[in-house]
């Protein structure tokens, strides 16, 4: 077998499948380059957290392989911890505890010699911002301290691999832009991987090398963010009629300029992503007039992830996060209870 | 135990400390509730004391022990609600990701339910003496009573740890409250066992070990040094905390499926 990096990620197969309901993760394969920061974006409910899950040694996977830093996850899951450092969805801290008393206890348990405990602690404290806050119970802190002092104590032990699943969720612009700064900044300075689950379009395409797309526990597509959506090729048009009834007209007219796909609906928006280069918003104005389809509103839009995603499952990312809501959060479901006694 | 085993039980344990003392919400109703009941049960049931056979003139040093074992009962909710927290909450996968042992989260987490169990004996003994109640076993009796305090709190509390493990549900664990309680009023709680008339009750409170933590706890108040009802007390307590520490543990390894 070739040498695996310590730093990286290979995955085979991966398979998980709880008691009620379909496979949450169904045999997928990722490779993860050593300092890469690697986005794995899909809705919710699409595999992202069980992954992690595995991948972090939580989850027993029930076939295929996995090696984090060069370990087996079902052979040595001692020594993935070791390397690994995660923040897992939702900062998982106690509201009792300040900031430094959460970083004397982490420090304990990795076992970092007592002398170096203390000014590790601060150092990591310092480093996120949290300095004024560090004697504060966490109890008080804005989404945003947790999400950065949860980050600071997953990197307590230095780890070469970060897994951060979904780590600005519910954060404002300001404190997203902060944790993003820090994360690109581990990868950059310090060579960390760092393996990143997110459903913002953005979060991905600004700090991802490359992007993996899961829908329904299966990668439907995989690259660097201008790869694929270079697959996408052309533009799309999206209109809304303001006559909701001739949408179905609006679509006939939008698919003559479309690549032959079938237009998709969003609410009262017809879109179609369009066959060539050349076509221009004044050909689909005009078409749309000669059908006296009246518009109330049309744009013209480059490819984003969100294409990429609605080319590979036929739906938008966005439409999906609700259909993940109505089935239940990912993380509802991705342990199977203890059996009873 | 290895070196860095003890530096995670002391550390697990002082947090479980520090949380436990920081939520007034746990500290004062199990400092007040059990001493409610006392003050309600000493006033209404002191005629009781002309009963042929009661063992003393005082109802309220009678009564004293129950608090002793009612604190029990609230580490069970407290110790099984603060670490099914810990379970919805993902702290207990942040600590399942540290090389920490599964026996140093146990033992850390009946840390605080242990200090708390001391603070409330400490509390009862002081307001039961001030209140007029005698401690027949003295200085000596009164150390007794704090360790058969540690080890009523500990055997309760790993029952709370069992739970919380078994049902990671912090809504669950508390629905354990009432149930438990039930055990309380089925013992020689109110009455010595000799004096129960009902056959049915005075049998049920015969199987039900909480009869003997409660008479443990009695003797020293009312004999002095009863070396059977203590040996039976601690027993039982030491054989709770066995029986379900041995649950808990059992039931980490499915919780915690870390490989």
């Amino acid at each position: 077998m070739s040498e695996i990096h310590p730093a990286s990620i290979e995955v085979e197969g991966l398979v998980k499948e709880f008691k009620k309901g379909p496979r949450a993760v169904d045999g997928i394969d990722l490779h993860v380059e050593p300092g890469e920061i690697y986005g794995f974006l899909g809705p919710n409910g699409a595999g992202k957290s069980t992954t992690v899950l595995m991948l972090t040694t939580l989850l027993p996977p029930d076939a295929g392989t996995a090696r984090v830093a060069g370990y087996e996850v079902r052979e040595n899951g001692a020594r993935v911890r070791e390397n690994i450092g995660a923040a897992l969805q939702e900062a998982a801290l106690d509201p009792h505890l300040t900031a430094r008393e959460h970083m004397r206890l982490q420090t304990a348990l990795h076992g970092l010699p007592k002398a170096e405990r203390t000014k590790r602690g601060d150092d990591l404290i310092e480093r996120v911002g949290l300095a004024d806050a560090a004697d504060r119970k966490v109890g008080g802190y804005s989404g945003g301290m947790r999400r950065r002092l949860d980050l600071a104590l997953s990197l307590v032990h230095g780890p070469r691999i970060l897994f951060l699943d979904e780590p600005t969720t519910g954060l404002d612009p300001q404190s997203r832009s902060a944790l993003w700064e820090e994360v690109e900044r581990l990868a950059r300075q310090e060579g960390v991987t760092v393996f990143l689950t997110t459903q913002y379009l953005e979060e991905a395409d600004r700090l991802a090398r490359r992007v993996g797309i899961i829908d329904h526990g299966r990668i439907v597509a995989e690259g660097t963010p201008e790869a694929l959506k270079a697959e996408i090729g052309e533009s799309s048009v999206e209109a809304v009629p303001a006559d909701p009834a001739r949408s179905g007209d609006m679509a006939r007219v939008l698919e003559r300029f479309g690549d032959g796909d079938c237009p998709h609906h969003v609410d009262d928006s017809v879109g179609v992503r369009l066959k060539g280069g050349d076509t221009s918003l004044a050909e689909v104005v005009r078409a749309l007039d000669g059908e006296r389809i009246e518009v109330a509103h049309l744009q013209v839009h480059a490819p984003t992830l969100d294409d990429v995603f609605l080319a590979k499952t036929g739906r938008t990312l966005e439409g999906s996060q609700e259909d993940g809501g109505e089935e239940g959060e990912e993380g509802g479901e991705r342990r199977p209870a203890p059996a009873a006694a | 135990m290895t070196s860095a085993v003890w530096t995670q039980t002391a550390e697990l344990s002082r947090r479980s400390v520090v949380r436990t003392l920081r939520q007034p919400a746990q500290v004062v109703p199990s400092l007040t509730f059990p001493l409610f009941l006392l003050a309600i049960n000493a006033g209404g049931l002191d005629a009781a004391t002309a009963i042929p056979g009661f063992p003393t003139d005082s109802y309220l040093t009678f009564a004293l022990a129950v608090p002793f074992v009612q604190s029990g009962i609230i580490a069970v909710t407290n110790s099984g609600a603060d670490l099914a927290t810990d379970i919805e909450t993902g702290f207990l996968d942040r600590l399942a990701l540290t090389p920490m042992s599964g026996a140093a989260l146990v033992a850390g987490q009946l840390a605080g339910i242990v200090a708390l169990g001391v603070l409330q004996a400490l509390v009862y003994l002081g307001v039961g003496l001030a209140a007029g109640a005698g401690l027949e076993a003295g200085l000596a009796g009164a150390f007794v009573l704090l360790a058969l305090s540690v080890v009523i709190t500990f055997g309760f509390g790993c029952i709370g740890v069992f739970a919380a493990f078994r049902l990671g549900d912090g809504e669950a664990v508390q629905g354990l409250f009432p149930v438990l309680f039930v055990t309380l009023f089925l013992s020689s709680m109110a009455l010595p066992r000799d004096l129960i008339e009902q056959d049915w009750f005075r049998t049920v409170a015969t199987y039900n070990p909480v009869s003997y933590l409660i008479e443990g706890v009695r003797s020293l108040f009312i004999d002095g040094f009863d070396g059977e009802a203590l040996a039976l007390a601690f027993g039982c307590g030491l054989a709770i905390g066995a029986l379900f520490l041995a649950l808990a543990v059992t039931s980490l390894r499915t919780r915690l499926q870390r490989t």
